[in-house]
């Protein structure tokens, strides 16, 4: 699986996912369900990021305030203490520019469009694809490109 | 039987599953994310997908008891349990969570129940095929044989 044009030192490999140099950027998986974490978890370490969890926006928060940064931030919306939504809307109002991208069940427009509102990059439906993860890392990277 | 003949019924096994519906793509994909530094990963997700359906399945099973029935409650968990099923593939468990969900817009009581009961029926027979898959999988490791794709 090709991910484009990166501008890295090392040459691309055209058949594995693993080739790409991505260990450089730090993800958060932010999801109630031990599952999920568990899956999204190893889809982006098959890409080569440094992944870690937490079980609820606040949580996510916290880490944020120990100072932690993380590049991407998987972000679940339905989750106790603190929703996805109001912990984007916080991460944003704390001056986080790390790409958030909300991971939702929801199927109604409206309610996906309330997630973005929040302060989303992306939203994408549950369960994440490898495509989905592919699309994100091609943005990551033109991201870094940019600076 | 040998090993040739386990590694082949593992194949028309896990094919009948997909060509009947309890299992979709994202098994697949789920597959593709196992090698040999996480072996077990398949059957941990599925693992805690058990774990997570077996509390839901007693959530909605009392929500749907109470005299007063709390429908935006029983909906948050269909919905969980839409989420973790689409999510490791049981196609026909999403399917019957995606009706469940029209039931508890309508607030339709006989609905939800009927759903209730057909969800727990499709995730007991995903759960028991997934079980005997994982198990003919052990039977070709520990007869020496690698899992055939």
């Amino acid at each position: 699986m090709m991910l484009g044009n990166c501008a890295t030192s090392s040459s691309l490999s055209t058949t594995s996912d693993e080739d790409i140099v991505n260990n450089n950027l730090t993800a958060l998986v932010v999801d109630d369900s031990p599952m999920i974490r568990k899956l999204h978890d190893m889809h982006l370490k098959k890409f080569g990021l440094k992944v870690q969890v937490a079980e609820n926006g606040k949580n996510a928060i916290d880490l944020f305030r120990c100072g932690a940064s993380f590049n991407l931030i998987l972000m679940d919306k339905e989750m106790p203490i603190m929703d996805g939504a109001e912990a984007t809307r916080e991460l944003r109002t704390m001056g986080v520019t790390s790409m958030i991208v909300g991971v939702t069940s929801l199927d109604s427009i409206f309610d996906r469009q309330a997630f973005m509102e929040a302060g989303l990059d992306h939203c994408f439906t549950k369960p994440l694809t490898t495509e989905n993860i592919n699309f994100l890392l091609q943005e990551l990277n033109k991201n870094n490109e940019e600076n | 039987m040998d090993l040739v003949q386990l590694q082949r019924q593992l194949v028309e096994y896990r094919t009948s599953l997909y060509h009947e519906g309890f299992l979709d793509e994202q098994y697949t994909q789920l597959q593709e994310l196992q090698d040999e530094n996480n072996p077990d990963f398949v059957v941990e997700v599925v693992s805690l997908f058990f774990e997570d359906s077996e509390r839901l399945l007693n959530e909605l099973t009392k929500a749907l008891e109470q005299q007063s029935i709390d429908f935006k409650r029983v909906d948050a968990h269909v919905h969980q349990l839409k989420g973790s099923s689409s999510s490791i593939g049981a196609q026909r468990v999403q399917k019957v969570c995606i009706a469940f969900r029209n039931y508890c817009e309508e607030q339709n009581v006989e609905g939800c129940l009927k759903c209730l009961q057909q969800v727990r029926h499709e995730y007991s027979l995903v759960k028991t095929k997934l079980e005997s898959m994982f198990q003919l999988e052990q039977q070709i490791l520990s007869a020496g044989g690698s899992i055939p794709m």
